[in-house]
């Protein structure tokens, strides 16, 4: 009889031992079968297991809102799937960075954040920072571009290296890990009412996705009922935190062709964005708003009717900019052509959230694993079918501009009721997974509890982990003078990848 | 063309005035804290068990270390005697890291640079950034200064694109082990005399990573640092603050 894998809604909890245990046969055969039926890979990490390492594959159905989970005890080497599945090779990576199990035939092994093992096991890489062995390519005219880790602008610091000829990229290598501080370790290592503060940081611009996600992690497995309220706050946080960064995208988008009317309104109605979260929790970036069991922060009706005034003006105002930005010809030759990614490349290597969107992928959290407030107030997908520059930038202005439109529904109908409910211990020997739209796209969290209820393994998993290669290929056969353009369409996350 | 200057009419005129006014924050802004040492009960340590960044202590009276601070205010709501709040001060910066432990009743002192080095910076600073660990927070509200609201270019102050063109180093984050190299090769290229500042609680102290073994603990484990800026993030409001001190401009 072959193995099942259990299968699983967003933010529900199983006892470990409902979690199937495959031998290594079936776990690949497993792994091949889900990933065959259009599923995704959200995470395949390691976690600890006396002396052992466990495999935790989580496979997301976006068709059924369903999460399938199954494991397998990991030997010293394992197969890898990584050349039939690309989208698992740094999945791959990272289990081998972590937990010292190699991966037999994987194409592309190489460290991911350039860290010391998780535990004292054995250490496969020989590591020096942005030390990756790149691909090369070799020919007659053919040179290589390295760039970073410290960039130009207020960027964080990553290592790009291009090979070219003459202007024509041919490839892209993305070597990360320079904000590598241990967010994954220091979670499972800190008293509870430290963690949080630690999540909130992950990525510093989705802190709403990123703490969410954790609180329902939490809540799933302290069997906590969230008051609706709270579930309504922590969704105005995070499509406040969608405007935000939307808007400033496209005003740095702008700004990269030269189109500086809309760069300069952008970057200040972000501001406005930024702001109006300050109004709900006092931080611009949403930090003290979500909590365990809620929110901090209630809004009164004053607040609210403030609220919904500035989530007016703030559409008014970006509207302004975008029509001109998009009746612009000039801006329009820039960014239509420029950065395609195929919908099929998005599907081989697993990219997720606005970049899948934009190559015609339908998938969005919101809708597929809805939970919370997302339940009961729907907010329409925005896809587009190019998959270039200008395709990323339409699908973040329709998100930003329903975003702007659920808040302001939400300050009008807000639940009655409580913002938070009380909080127990959490269920020992037990896993809890939690999905999250976050504005890149889907952000992961896992909790693994030990026999005391308390955290033996965290896992985090922000878009950013998934899409940095997409933007890889984005970049082939362009110019590599539209990379700036290219890499702020994507505007991945380098801390929410290196943890 | 029409379109464009009536957008431009539309969007209106945007940078704030400081520092001749101070525009206003948001109510439930978290700034510098006020200990009441008054009302604090002998003996009570909650605060300092809310702490995720063992910031405050209760030795020889409640203080607290605004360089590690990340103004959560989970001590505030801890305190059963309201001993310790959180007010909308938003001047937090130090030129002395020592500065920084505050009982809370004066004042963060920050002297200006030297008449030579002011005369030097005071009406042109360019600074580089170095992004050395973190969450890329600080980063984000480093950018917002030039934007048109804060328009640091109106002070002379600009971010450049090369250590080379640079008077100092605007550096976040708690340097990763994996940025310490980098952040001393991109020192080591300014010309002199040269300034750093760190920016955040992560470069100051570690911040809510102090406890990693995969960074230092602030930059100056590093390089010496002449301006420390509170906060987690700091508010732009709060960093422009520190750099207009620093050359005596505010």
């Amino acid at each position: 009889m072959s193995a099942k894998p259990l299968y699983i809604h967003n933010c529900v909890s199983v006892p470990l031992a409902d979690v199937p245990a495959c031998d290594r046969g079936s776990f690949c055969a497993l792994m091949q079968e889900e990933l065959d039926s259009r599923a995704r890979v959200a995470a395949y990490f390691g976690c600890p297991f006396g002396s052992h390492v466990r495999l935790i594959a989580a496979i997301a159905h976006s068709r059924d809102g369903t999460i399938a989970l199954f494991s397998c005890k990991a030997d010293a080497e394992m197969p890898s799937l990584a050349s039939s599945y690309p989208q698992l090779q740094l999945f791959e990576r990272e289990i081998a960075e972590q937990y010292g199990i190699s991966f037999a035939g994987h194409p592309w092994f190489k460290p991911v954040r350039f860290c010391a093992p998780f535990a004292s096991g054995p250490d496969l890489f020989d590591r020096r920072i942005g030390d990756a062995n790149f691909f090369a390519v070799d020919g007659e005219e053919v040179h290589e571009v390295a760039v970073g880790p410290v960039h130009a602008g207020v960027i964080e610091p990553g290592h790009f290296r291009f090979q070219c000829h003459g202007e024509n990229v041919f490839h892209l290598e993305i070597s990360l890990g320079y904000q590598h501080r241990g967010v994954e370790q220091l979670v499972t290592g800190a008293p509870r009412h430290a963690v949080r503060p630690i999540i909130e940081t992950a990525a510093g611009d989705t802190t709403a996705a990123h703490t969410t996600a954790y609180c329902q992690v939490m809540e799933s497995l302290a069997s906590c009922e969230v008051p609706p309220r709270a579930h309504a706050l922590r969704a105005m946080a995070i499509e406040l935190e969608r405007c935000a960064n939307h808007i400033g995208d496209i005003g740095a988008l702008a700004g990269d062709v030269g189109f500086l009317p809309t760069a300069s309104y952008c970057g200040r109605i972000r501001g406005d964005a930024l702001n109006a979260t300050a109004l709900l929790c006092g931080s611009r970036f949403g930090r003290g708003m979500a909590c365990e069991s809620g929110t901090a922060f209630d809004c009164d009706p004053g607040r609210l009717t403030d609220l919904a005034r500035t989530v007016s003006t703030i559409k008014a105002d970006f509207a302004n900019a975008m029509d001109l930005l998009l009746n612009k010809s000039s801006v329009l030759a820039r960014f239509e052509n420029t950065g395609i990614l195929s919908e099929a490349d998005c599907r081989t290597l697993g990219v997720v959230g606005l970049a899948a969107r934009a190559s015609g992928i339908i998938a969005d959290v919101r809708q597929d694993f809805a939970h919370g407030m997302y339940r009961f107030s729907h907010i329409p997908v925005v896809t587009h079918e190019q998959g270039d520059v200008f395709a990323r930038a339409f699908v973040r202005y329709g998100e930003a501009m329903h975003s702007l439109d659920f808040v302001k529904e939400l300050c009008a109908g807000l639940p009655e009721g409580g913002i938070r409910a009380a909080c127990g211990p959490l269920a020992p020997n037990s896993l809890a997974v939690s999905l999250v739209e976050g504005w890149r796209g889907e952000v992961f969290h896992a909790a693994v509890t030990g026999d005391d209820g308390r955290l033996a393994r965290y896992k985090i998993v922000d878009p950013s982990f998934h899409n940095w290669n997409g933007l890889a290929f984005a970049l082939r056969n362009q110019q590599i003078s539209d990379f700036p353009l290219c890499n702020k369409s994507f505007n991945l996350s380098y801390c929410g990848y290196d943890l | 063309m029409i379109k464009t200057l009536l957008a431009r009419l539309h969007q209106g005129y945007r940078t704030n005035a400081y520092p001749k006014k101070t525009p206003a924050l948001p109510d439930r802004f978290r700034g510098m804290p006020s200990l009441d040492a008054a009302a604090c009960t002998a003996g009570c340590t909650c605060c300092v068990g809310a702490c995720p960044t063992s910031a405050v202590s209760t030795e020889n009276g409640v203080s607290l270390d605004l360089g590690a601070c990340t103004f959560c205010a989970e001590c505030a709501a801890a305190c059963p005697t309201h001993a310790l709040r959180f007010t909308r001060g938003f001047e937090l910066s130090a030129r002395n890291r020592n500065d920084l432990l505050t009982k809370g009743n004066s004042p963060v002192p920050c002297a200006p640079l030297e008449p030579r080095l002011r005369s030097l910076f005071g009406r042109s600073l360019k600074l580089r950034q170095v992004s050395a660990g973190g969450c890329g927070a600080c980063e984000a509200d480093i950018n917002v200064l030039s934007t048109i609201v804060w328009d640091i270019g109106r002070f002379g102050i600009q971010v450049v694109a090369s250590p080379r063109h640079a008077d100092g180093l605007i550096v976040t984050g708690p340097v990763t082990e994996n940025m310490r190299v980098a952040l001393k090769k991109t020192y080591d290229a300014l010309p002199s005399p040269k300034l750093v500042i760190a920016c955040g609680a992560c470069a100051i102290s570690g911040g809510l990573y102090r406890t990693s073994i995969h960074q230092h603990g602030g930059v100056d484990s590093q390089v010496p640092v002449d301006l420390y800026i509170p906060g987690c993030p700091p508010h732009p409001l709060t960093i422009l603050h520190g750099l207009l001190r620093l050359i005596g401009r505010a």
